[in-house]
């Protein structure tokens, strides 16, 4: 195997990967929120919920249908491009691979189908539960790819037999490993954050456009009562998944804070510039001591810097440190925005009464597909060079490829999703520009009790 | 554990992949033949048959491959690196064709017309792909201690091209038969126009194909009861039923289109494409690497096979049923004028 085919192989699954990413962060939360708007709309009758509800399925339909594209890429390129993982690691993370088809993918690809052409077709009950069900799919789906990346992470219940490939001697060790909840809540966590500052940031442009009104007004408090909750909420469980990281990928950690000596009492590092040759920080802007305390618990504990582990074990510190801060730094400013616009609700009557406030929620509004990124690069970085972890090096996982072959298709994919990720943010930020229409038809039934013709869910141009 | 699980697995993934082939066959299909729709209308129509079930139909493609790789581990391992080409090719094919559903719906005029095209080209080279990855599998695939030593253009052959242009008309003809079942007026007759060309050229493929695939590969003419003199009737004899069904379902097809049938045409489709995929699996079974490697050897760990189909027992009972019921909420004709959208 040459070096190059491998280089390749890794920035293409990174690439590929991150593109996927960006969708399920942001469709795990808005299915909930769709289903939740509906809900409301079935129970109140009140006309915003089902306005916000026609305009966020647009965006829901667009978004899905992007992650579910290059989610099929995922599955295949674990073979492409990986194959020796493949055939060692699947034994035992394969079956999770499978259930989440099984228990995921069909039912959201199935129900969507109800969702968002089955309004002239099914009763308004029965419509609210293909939605809720498309959201119940998005978080098992979550769940079954966190327990598989949880176990590369941290693998439990398996045995390696002699021929190299891996064998689950626990099933339960191996979906529920130990680091598997925190991971998971973080991930969720993640995507409802996403969803509800991107919420946030369409409805707040609306009522500084001074469109959409009543409905905007709605969305803006639900997005601010959502990431005001769940921001602080992420750090605790972000922290918690921190402390299992010191424990269980100790290398991590040192390069997640760019410790590079083992010591008690170590300095927190807020900016560095870490130097993988020269085994230092080329300079630091720190707080003494306090590294320790936020890694570990308390300034006496020791923490392992990275020079504990030979150079061929050392994640690539530069990356991980880098991306960790801007996770974080992204997470403290989510907090901020919450308890700002909780005090405005409190003092002002409400967060939409401050046109600063409203500016400020715009700019945070992609904030989370950032942070979502970052904190997945920090998480896969972070495990190199392994793909499991202590198991089988990242190196040793390729597949028997050339260069020539991965360099091709890593710029077919540059291309096609280049063209296909502009035209739909494109389409996405032109709805959200339009925003939800208040002033929509009332609901035209086709036949009595059934609420909604399809015609008001996708309009097309040109249509009528 | 008495139950034979690779045996039983080998059957899933076969089912799966026919099912993919049979479902998303037919919406690739129309793809294929979107430019020959006269006008917009009929194209919003062609696709408004599909939109609500294209997705559910393409998660069989995937159940195919993760299934694969959860359960024969080995020969996911050497296929995917072995077809990497066409195999990427495939998957950006369907990204394109993807999500043209809903670009399509959003474009203005030229964004419009740009998804129409993408749409096309993407169920095209989706469906060529899938048939060089077919051809390429029944040539066989070089491979040893469990990984591929092939070249990377392996798969490139005259016999892989005709399976390549074999599949997308086959395609064609599933995705003609579905809209002669979905469509109304102009659009249902020109579907069944589409069709009859369409069927005429799958014969002529199909047999093409077949002869090709014994000329080609004496190992599966040896497998049909060539003794390289003449045929061995005792062998050949109870595998005629097979190109029996493909010539039934063509028949079918044929009597369909005269009797102006509207479901005949599509279900004869059906048994050519079952005729085909249990002929060609008659050259290459037990192989699940042909010609090495049987699916026994390929078979990943007794426990993981177990747990998966106790989850498949389960679940399948139950992916079936839904998706029967989604098909039979989007039942009847979808009319030009009165799309979803």
């Amino acid at each position: 195997m040459d070096f190059d085919a491998l280089l390749l192989s890794r920035l293409q699954f990174a690439f590929t990967i991150a593109f996927h990413i960006i969708f399920p962060s942001f469709t795990i939360g808005l299915a909930s929120f769709l289903a939740v708007l509906e809900g409301l709309w079935l129970l109140s009758k009140r006309e915003v919920f089902r306005n916000l509800y026609l305009f966020w399925v647009k965006i829901f339909a667009l978004s899905f249908g992007m992650g579910v594209v290059s989610g099929v890429v995922m599955s295949y390129e674990l073979g492409t491009n990986w194959s020796v993982f493949s055939r060692v690691a699947s034994p035992v993370i394969g079956p999770l691979l499978a259930f989440e088809v099984l228990t995921a993918f069909f039912l959201e690809a199935s129900f969507l189908g109800v969702m968002l052409f089955g309004w002239k077709k099914v009763g308004p009950r029965l419509h609210f539960t293909a939605t809720a069900l498309v959201a119940f799919g998005t978080v098992v789906s979550a769940f079954w790819i966190l327990s598989a990346n949880s176990w590369m992470q941290h693998p439990t219940g398996f045995e390696q037999l002699a021929d190299g490939t891996l064998r689950a001697t626990s099933w339960m060790q191996v979906i529920f490993s130990p680091t598997f909840p925190a991971r998971f809540a973080h991930m969720v966590l993640a995507a409802y954050l996403t969803t509800s500052l991107v919420v946030g940031a369409a409805s707040a442009w609306a009522l500084l456009k001074g469109r959409a009104m009543a409905e905007s007004k709605v969305a803006l408090r639900m997005a601010v009562a959502m990431f005001a909750v769940v921001a602080p909420l992420q750090l605790v469980v972000g922290d918690i998944s921190g402390k299992q990281v010191l424990t269980v990928q100790p290398a991590k950690l040192a390069a997640i804070e760019a410790f590079w000596e083992t010591r008690t009492e170590q300095p927190f590092h807020i900016a560095a510039w870490p130097d993988r040759a020269q085994e230092r920080n080329r300079w630091e802007i720190s707080i003494p001591k306090i590294g320790s305390w936020i890694t570990a618990g308390a300034t006496a504990d020791e923490v392992k810097g990275l020079k504990a582990f030979p150079p061929k074990d050392r994640p690539p510190v530069f990356i991980v440190f880098w991306a960790f801060r801007v996770m974080v730094g992204l997470g403290l400013l989510m907090i901020g925005l919450g308890a700002w616009g909780i005090w405005l609700w409190w003092r002002r009557k409400g967060p939409e009464n401050s046109p600063l406030y409203l500016r400020a929620v715009v700019a945070m509004g992609p904030a989370g597909f950032v942070a979502v990124i970052a904190g997945w690069v920090v998480a896969e970085v972070g495990r190199q060079p392994y793909t499991i972890y202590g198991v089988l090096r990242t190196a040793d996982s390729v597949s028997p490829v050339t260069a020539g072959s991965v360099a091709t298709s890593l710029l077919a994919f540059l291309i096609i999703y280049a063209i296909v990720f502009s035209v739909g943010a494109l389409y996405i930020l032109r709805l959200i520009a339009e925003g939800p229409s208040a002033g929509e038809e009332p609901p035209q039934p086709e036949n009595p009790g059934v609420p909604l013709t399809s015609t008001e869910i996708q309009p097309e141009g040109g249509k009528p | 554990m008495s139950l034979d699980l690779p045996l039983i697995w080998a059957g899933l993934i076969a089912t799966a992949v026919l099912l993919y082939v049979l479902l998303d066959g037919f919406d690739l299909g129309l793809g294929i033949l979107f430019p020959l729709a006269r006008n917009a209308e009929h194209r919003d129509a062609m696709m408004d048959s599909v939109a609500p079930v294209w997705d559910g139909n393409e998660t069989w493609l995937v159940l195919g491959g993760g299934g694969l790789l959860a359960a024969f581990p080995t020969a996911y391992a050497i296929l995917m690196p072995a077809f990497y080409i066409p195999v990427i090719l495939m998957l950006l094919a369907l990204i394109l064709r993807g999500v043209a559903f809903e670009f399509r719906l959003h474009g203005r005029e030229r964004g419009k017309r740009f998804w129409s095209g993408a749409f096309f080209i993407g169920s095209l080279v989706a469906a060529l792909s899938q048939g060089l990855i077919l051809g390429g599998f029944i040539q066989g695939v070089r491979a040893q201690g469990g990984a591929f030593t092939g070249g990377s253009l392996d798969w490139l052959t005259p016999y892989s091209l005709l399976t390549a242009v074999g599949v997308a008309t086959g395609y064609a003809l599933l995705g003609a038969g579905w809209l002669i079942v979905k469509a109304q007026n102009e659009l249902h007759e020109d579907a069944r126009r589409w069709a009859s060309i369409a069927a005429v050229a799958v014969a002529v493929l199909l047999a093409a194909v077949s002869l090709a695939t014994l000329v080609v590969h004496p190992r599966i003419a040896e497998r049909w009861g060539w003794t390289g003199s003449g045929f061995d009737l005792s062998v050949l004899t109870p595998l005629l039923a097979i190109p029996a069904l493909g010539l039934a379902g063509l028949a079918l097809v044929g009597w369909g289109l005269r009797s102006r049938s509207h479901r005949l045409p599509f279900a004869g489709a059906f048994l050519v494409f079952l005729s085909g995929y249990v002929g060609l699996a008659v050259g290459f079974f037990p192989n699940i690497v042909p010609y090495g490697i049987d699916f026994r050897e390929a078979a990943s760990a007794d426990n993981a096979l177990g747990l998966m189909l106790v989850g498949i027992a389960i679940l399948l009972p139950v992916i079936l049923g839904y998706t029967v019921w989604v098909y039979w909420v989007f039942r009847g004709k979808v009319s030009a004028d009165a799309g979803y959208h």
